[in-house]
């Protein structure tokens, strides 16, 4: 198995150079929200072990939010973020990057601090890496090359089935799954499909996923009678901080909300990029930090494939602190239109936003963090749509692919690859097709 | 718990009755020409409210307002903001139309109202029965509606006894509003219910989240004073109390085009024709349902109407009895909080932190409780039976349903229902194919094909109906304010 892996380059940028940058990335564009995968800068589509990937100016609008707290508001610098969601390892990615998109990405990067002319491009990416804090992917092992081979699959299916339907007509479940598996294999030796084999799983990866597992629960031990001893004075103060918390109930406003709707529902998948500023204090760090931790130790090694709780529309996801401890940034693939992703989210996961969420300045109020916040339905869509910042370019490998349609095809592609196959699976696996 | 909430008398009456004995009906489409004569015909205009008379009425009045409307009349950008941003930013809004699928012979560069340049600013209703009809729309127009207004477009509507133009029974279910607020929210609920918290139908009160939608307050002054004070502030006066969205649709329905098809694909065999129109409305003819009546009541369902509503999905599970795709499955898929009832706290986690079911076509639809609207609207043109259809001498002149809902927030309402479930082309885990009677076919980025239906079948190969045409073309469309009476005098004050 080849796990996914990501990365992220976050960068100041010049400010004299910040109308120049978003030319460029403008450029890549097509229209607002439809990447040429082809660009002369950053050629995605050639990057066959690329899933998703954005640039994103991290254009922070809510900083002045710190005045609730009567507290003045920072001067961060303006960022660029350029991330992606990959094959394997990081470090074979940049390289593969700066093999084949160094023109474009230097001049991109030109417009940044600390980039000149004479700069080597990978060591400089390579100093400003920031890693995400914790992150999701869907599906363990699915490579690009898999989605795209098994969507063939589906594909092929569909057409022999489109143009020779009568010869499958009334036969039971388990002769048309013989029948199809007889066509793909003889699709696969005509050389028309391709199904690879899984790669084998490096082992560096299934050691640290290893010690990671053990590691967490043994140092939570290790922490534990400090930790229940700290407990009662944290819970005490979280409770109060939820009751007296400023809760301002600021609307989007309409241009912020008009661009990035424009830029949205090109496909049946949309990327979210949000920005917001932690909470003053150490208490809404410490808990952050906490959250974050458990949702690393989740997403890794406790969630199924295909499912963040209920929810089946999300390809990947990632939060990654920006600049320091102050501000919390939240990436994501999903499928359908943003209202439909937030309807989800607080019907189906709502406690998972408001841990994490409710550390943020202006978030809804919640009980013990995880109860109200997102169920305030209005402020919270509000809050979300402010915190969105516009992903300027954004490339998906599979375009008109949801994450339930790769599920799909990876459920097709198992069933013709077991022979036995009992009644009732036969039935389940037809109705797939 | 609160009883006897709502002033009916302070609500437009088509909130609570759909005016089904006043068969005869027309809209009037109207800009603004004279803004004091507009005014001084609105504070005259004999607005019907939702009291329910005996002996019934025979005529009824309403009045709905575009935000272009409201501003033409003089309502200041401070009270305007408070509406909701669909509201305000209108139906045809470019980013909307993506959205909502009016792309392609949907778009509204070629609607005949509503579009870029022609949105009206007044929709005003006259409802009556048909031997008062003309006389009725005569006396309230009077003598200064010419002055007042210029109609962009008037639309008639006919009385197809129950039927839409295809030919199948139309408005068989709606939700039950629960008027007097008993029904506790926010609550989970793990059953299918039809009743609907007061709230999604009637600004200033209480959701399905148990929450007060935005809309706009004032602080009270003299030209107010007679305005509502809102629940949660009562301090301000509530300008929406009582006042909901109307969402008007122009949808122009080619019956020729879909009987020749059915009928084409059914080997020239009427009956079949019929019955492959079912599986695409997911209802008989007559209206009963594919999917048998439960004997378990569903709470909410009107008794008249048990036979064609005391159903879910539930004991439908794959599809086979009722497609996945079909129409009236995607308008309304009738399910609950949780993909399983009766279930104990532990099971409750297990679901909630994605240890529960684990089929492929489990649990992808969201709880039909937040996305539910009130239908309202009527037919036009002449009846043409199946058979008169296939006739291809008959001609074919515009037909089709003037789409009407109410809704207290359009975007988790009727966008949500019209983007995510009718005109998605992934709904519930079925790919390349939208709403079989509503769908634009229009191709997306990387799916080429959205014209398929889907028949599922029962441990059988499923079948899939190829290229289907576009049936359905969207003629006009606005999103309109159906103000309270009281908020109607403020608009209309001089």
């Amino acid at each position: 198995m080849t796990p996914q892996g990501n990365f992220m380059i976050l960068a100041p940028i010049v400010p004299s150079r910040e109308a120049e940058l978003r030319g460029l990335l403008d450029s890549m564009n097509e229209a607002p929200g439809r990447v040429n995968p082809n660009n002369p800068l950053v050629p995605f589509a050639q990057f066959d072990t690329l899933h998703f990937a954005r640039f994103v100016i991290l254009d922070d609008k809510n900083v002045g939010d710190l005045r609730f707290y009567g507290l003045p508001v920072r001067n961060y610098p303006l960022y660029l973020a350029f991330l992606g969601d990959i094959d394997g390892e990081e470090e074979a990615f940049l390289n593969e990057l700066v093999r084949r998109a160094s023109d474009g990405l230097r001049a991109i990067f030109s417009c940044c601090h600390g980039f000149a002319s004479d700069t080597d491009l990978m060591a400089w990416m390579n100093l400003l890496r920031s890693p995400a804090s914790a992150a999701y992917v869907n599906t363990r092992g699915r490579t690009v090359r898999r989605i795209r081979e098994e969507a063939a699959l589906q594909d092929a299916i569909e057409s022999k089935l489109a143009s020779e339907a009568p010869s499958f007509e009334g036969r039971p479940p388990r002769e048309i799954h013989a029948q199809l598996k007889r066509f793909v294999e003889a699709e696969k030796s005509a050389g028309r499909l391709t199904l690879s084999g899984d790669e084998a799983t490096p082992l560096g990866w299934t050691i640290k996923k290893m010690l990671h597992l053990i590691g967490m629960p043994l140092l939570l031990l290790l922490a534990s009678p400090l930790l229940i001893l700290i407990a009662p004075f944290y819970l005490f103060q979280l409770r109060r901080l939820e009751k007296t918390d400023p809760e301002p109930y600021i609307v989007v406003d309409d241009d912020h909300f008009e661009t990035l709707a424009k830029a949205e529902d090109h496909d049946v998948t949309n990327p979210y990029s949000a920005l917001g500023t932690l909470k003053p204090g150490l208490l809404r760090l410490v808990t952050l930090r906490g959250v974050l931790l458990v949702i690393d130790y989740a997403t890794r090694h406790i969630i199924k494939p295909g499912r963040l709780g209920r929810v089946r529309t999300i390809h990947f996801a990632r939060w990654v602190m920006i600049g320091g401890t102050e501000r919390l940034s939240f990436f994501s693939n999903y499928d359908g239109g943003n209202e439909s992703y937030m309807d989800d989210f607080i019907n189906k996961l709502g406690f998972g936003l408001n841990i994490f969420t409710s550390n943020g300045i202006g978030y809804p109020r919640t009980d013990w963090l995880l109860r109200g916040g997102s169920a305030d339905e209005r402020r919270f869509k509000e809050f979300q749509r402010r915190h969105t910042v516009l992903t300027q370019v954004w490339y998906k490998a599979y375009p008109g692919l949801t994450a339930v349609d790769l599920e799909r095809n990876t459920r097709i592609r198992r069933g013709l690859e077991s022979s036995l196959i009992s009644e009732q699976e036969a039935r389940e696996w037809l109705a797939l097709l | 718990m609160t009883y006897g909430l709502v002033d009916y008398a302070d609500v437009q009456g088509l909130v609570r009755f759909g005016y089904g004995r006043m068969t005869s009906a027309s809209y009037a489409l109207v800009r603004v020409k004279d803004v004091a004569a507009a005014k001084a015909w609105l504070r005259a205009a004999p607005v019907t409210n939702a009291i329910e008379k005996r002996p019934p009425p025979t005529t009824a009045l309403q009045i709905a307002f575009t935000a272009p409307g409201l501003a033409q009349l003089g309502l200041p950008p401070s009270v305007m903001e408070g509406f909701s941003r669909e509201f305000r930013t209108g139906m045809s809004k470019d980013y909307r139309t993506r959205l909502l699928g009016d792309v392609g012979r949907n778009a509204p560069e070629g609607w005949d109202w509503g579009g870029p340049g022609s949105e009206p600013h007044l929709l005003v209703m006259f409802f009556a029965e048909p031997e008062h009809f003309d006389s009725f729309v005569q006396s309230t127009k009077g003598n200064t509606w010419s002055d007042a207004f210029e109609e962009v477009i008037s639309l008639g509507t006919s009385n197809l006894d129950g039927d839409e133009p295809f030919g199948f029974a139309d408005g068989i279910s709606q939700p039950d509003i629960d008027w007097d607020e008993q029904r506790q929210t926010p609550c989970k609920q793990l059953d299918y219910t039809n009743i609907v918290a007061l709230g999604e139908f009637l600004l200033g009160y209480r959701n399905e989240y148990g929450k007060i939608t935005d809309r706009p307050l004032l602080d009270p002054d003299a030209t107010n004073a007679e305005l509502l004070p809102a629940v949660d502030t009562p301090e301000k006066k509530d300008l929406a109390r009582n006042g909901t969205y109307l969402v008007m649709r122009q949808l122009e329905q080619d019956v020729q085009r879909f009987w020749n098809f059915l009928y084409e694909r059914a080997g020239g065999n009427l009956a079949e024709a019929a019955q492959l129109g079912a599986k695409i409305v997911g209802r008989t003819r007559a209206g009963d349902p594919l999917v048998p009546i439960q004997t378990e009541p569903i709470a909410g369902t009107d008794p008249r109407t048990v036979k064609q509503n005391q159903f879910t999905y539930e004991a439908d599970p794959a599809g086979a009895r009722c497609p996945f795709g079909a129409h009236i499955r995607r308008a309304n898929p009738r399910n609950s909080d949780f993909p399983e009832r009766r279930i104990g706290a532990l099971r409750k986690l297990i679901i909630i932190l994605g240890f529960g079911p684990k089929g492929f076509y489990d649990d992808l639809i969201s709880s039909v409780r937040f996305h539910r609207i009130l239908r309202r609207g009527r037919e036009y043109g002449s009846e043409l039976s199946p058979e008169q259809a296939l006739q291809s001498a008959s001609p074919n002149e515009p037909r089709g349903l003037h789409f009407i809902c109410l809704n207290a927030n359009i975007s988790r309402q009727f966008e949500f229902l019209q983007s995510a479930w009718i005109a998605n082309t992934k709904f519930s885990g079925v790919t390349g194919e939208s709403d079989p009677l509503l769908g634009n076919r229009e191709s997306i980025s990387g799916c080429p094909v959205t014209n398929n239906f889907t028949i599922p079948g029962d441990g059988a190969l499923r079948k899939r109906v190829h290229d289907l045409p576009q049936f359905l073309t969207v003629r006009g469309g606005a999103y309109f304010f159906l103000p309270s009476l009281r908020a109607l005098r403020y608009f209309a004050r001089a």
